[in-house]
């Protein structure tokens, strides 16, 4: 297995002091087994849950859904639609949960805020210069601030890929160290873009650095990317926020994001979930799915188990 | 030199153009040859991808339809022996060839008998054209095993219907080699999907699914039952298709009914004289 071994109970915090520091950490971490991560991946997603038990894996992935819209195309409208649907995802059926969260672009929290409001449903929104992240920090900053002061209380806001690469750890840190602080009391959520990362031992890297840097979620990817989130990356992640917790104490959410679209992705990721960290992090507060289509797979599926039949897409909401 | 092992062949599901066991692992004898079981989990999944063929087969010109079963034709006829081999009559098959001949030469001709313009009081252009009713479960008939078989799926498709045939339970070696025929006619996968295995399993399934738009009944010999089924296709007000109390003649002449019974009507309003 690929548990990452926490050297002693050091004192992390110092470690965002230096550049060297952060390097020699970082590369210190013991090296993700490519094959084993993707064999064990592959081995969870075989269980098969069924009746009981998936009915309540679908409520608790109906909870634990942000659900997305971050098109060049959002309207005030379409966002308001979003926002009543994350609140009733099923009009049909009362006893359907709410989602995790509304997820959506700055400009567009203000009008999701007015609906949500009061309603325990969380209101997200990306920032600093998503989805790429290619902006002076200035500018990444009063992105944050924006969306907090419009109303959101989660920011999903992306890591430098491109310093991160280039091996200028301390950069990024420091980015994640401004933009939590930016958000005040908001919960801040570290996208890492996996699929930029190339390979494992990054992601690693990726998760600690952004754990360190104070990030309250790491999550997989924008979605703007050909390659989302996929099973071994979020086990790679989930490994990182287990041994974080062990080594620090303190407890980090994850959040895979983009190209979950069926029931049955959703319920791998819950296996994974139980299987690689436990119960504590089965909860909306410690795991998420960015998503926008998944809902209504889930209702479908939702649906199918409390009628006996299967439904079809045109009895739900597009988006 | 010692002697060839034999190749022995599984037959398999057809769903979405591809040939998939059964997600539940069953499958059962017939005349020697494993056969896949069916289970309502690939119903679901057959009609998942006739949902998603649907738009482009309905979207795909007359013209077009009408050569791809054409096309149908020339690949049965090829694979004659196949089917005599594998018992069906060689006058059968003969017959099911002609039978996809002329189902395809009505795909660009049913228009113009089932639609046209309607004469009204008005300054316009009132046009009716006949427009595919979606995904089409249909129960095929236990026999003939072909002649039956394509009966039952050429008169849903020609039009631009998909189609989710639970193949006769007692045959279904001729209804997977058919599938082979139509996976090398340039049919697109998912237009055609079938299910073999015990229909009593999957049709109930696909009778309740409320992503299925009409359902074909004719394979269904036990009345009960087709009054069953009946009633779950009224939920979301399926077409349905019941099954002849005397019992059908296919080598008769076939008629439109069956195509016309698995269409809408879009009639079209277009003002004149400005």
């Amino acid at each position: 297995m690929t548990a990452t071994a926490t050297s002693a109970r050091s004192d992390l915090s110092e470690l965002g002091r230096s550049e060297t520091a952060l390097r020699t950490f970082l590369h210190g971490l013991p090296g993700v087994d490519q094959v084993g991560a993707e064999q064990r991946a592959a081995q969870l997603g075989t269980r098969s849950i069924k009746t009981s038990a998936k009915a309540q894996a679908i409520d608790l992935a109906i909870r634990m859904v942000d659900l997305t819209t971050l098109e060049g195309a959002d309207t005030p409208g379409k966002v308001r639609a979003l926002a009543a649907k994350a609140l009733r995802p099923d009009p049909a059926d009362p006893s359907c949960p709410h989602v995790g969260a509304v997820c959506v672009y700055p400009a567009m929290v203000p009008y999701v805020a007015e609906v949500l409001r009061g309603s325990g449903v969380h209101l997200a929104s990306v920032a600093t210069a998503f989805p790429s992240g290619q902006a002076p920090l200035e500018i990444k900053l009063a992105d944050t601030r924006a969306a907090v002061e419009a109303g959101a209380d989660e920011i999903d806001m992306v890591i430098n890929r491109g310093a991160f690469l280039a091996g200028r750890y301390a950069e990024v840190y420091d980015e994640i160290v401004a933009t939590k602080q930016a958000c005040r009391d908001a919960h801040l959520k570290v996208i890492l873009e996996t699929g930029e990362l190339a390979t494992y031992d990054n992601v690693r890297r990726a998760s600690w650095l952004a754990m360190l840097a104070g990030g309250d979620f790491i999550k997989t990817s924008t979605g703007k990317v050909p390659v989302a989130a996929t099973l071994p990356v979020t086990l790679v992640m989930l490994e990182a926020v287990r041994d974080f917790r062990a080594a620090t104490g303190r407890q980090v959410g994850v959040k895979p994001a983009g190209g979950i679209k069926t029931t049955k992705d959703a319920i791998k990721y819950l296996v994974m979930v139980n299987e690689t960290v436990g119960a504590d992090w089965l909860d909306p507060d410690w795991f998420r799915f960015g998503a926008s289509s998944l809902l209504n797979d889930l209702l479908m599926q939702r649906t199918k188990l409390t009628t006996g039949v299967y439904p079809g897409p045109d009895y739900f909401t597009l988006d | 030199m010692s002697e060839r092992v034999a190749v022995r062949k599984t037959y398999k599901l057809f769903i979405g153009g591809k040939f998939p066991r059964s997600e539940s692992g069953r499958s059962y004898l017939v005349q020697d040859s494993n056969v896949s079981l069916a289970s309502r989990k690939d119903a679901r999944d057959a009609v998942v991808a006739a949902r998603a063929a649907a738009k482009g087969w309905a979207g795909a010109t007359a013209y077009n339809r009408g050569q791809i079963l054409y096309r149908v034709a020339e690949m049965l006829e090829g694979r004659r022996e196949q089917f005599v081999a594998l018992g069906v009559p060689a006058d059968e098959v003969d017959a099911a060839t002609d039978r996809w001949v002329w189902y395809a030469g009505w795909s660009d001709k049913l228009p113009q008998v089932y639609g046209g313009a309607n004469p009204v009081a008005g300054p316009y252009f009132n046009l009716s054209a006949p427009e595919p009713t979606g995904v089409v479960a249909v129960a095929a008939p236990e026999s003939p095993a072909l002649l039956g078989l394509v009966s039952v799926i050429a008169p849903a498709i020609v039009t631009g219907n998909t189609v989710v045939v639970a193949a006769s339970p007692s045959a279904p070696l001729a209804a997977v080699t058919l599938a082979e025929v139509l996976a090398t006619s340039d049919l697109p996968g998912g237009v055609v999907n079938i299910l073999t295995g015990h229909p009593k399993e999957t049709v109930p399934t696909l009778a309740s699914h409320l992503d299925v738009n009409a359902i074909d009944l004719t394979g269904v010999a036990d009345a009960d039952l087709a009054t069953e089924l009946e009633v779950s296709a009224a939920q979301n007000l399926k077409r349905v298709l019941r099954p002849a109390p005397a019992g059908h003649d296919w080598s008769a002449d076939p008629g439109i009914t069956r195509m016309t019974a698995l269409l809408e009507t879009k009639t079209v309003w277009h003002p004149k004289g400005v």
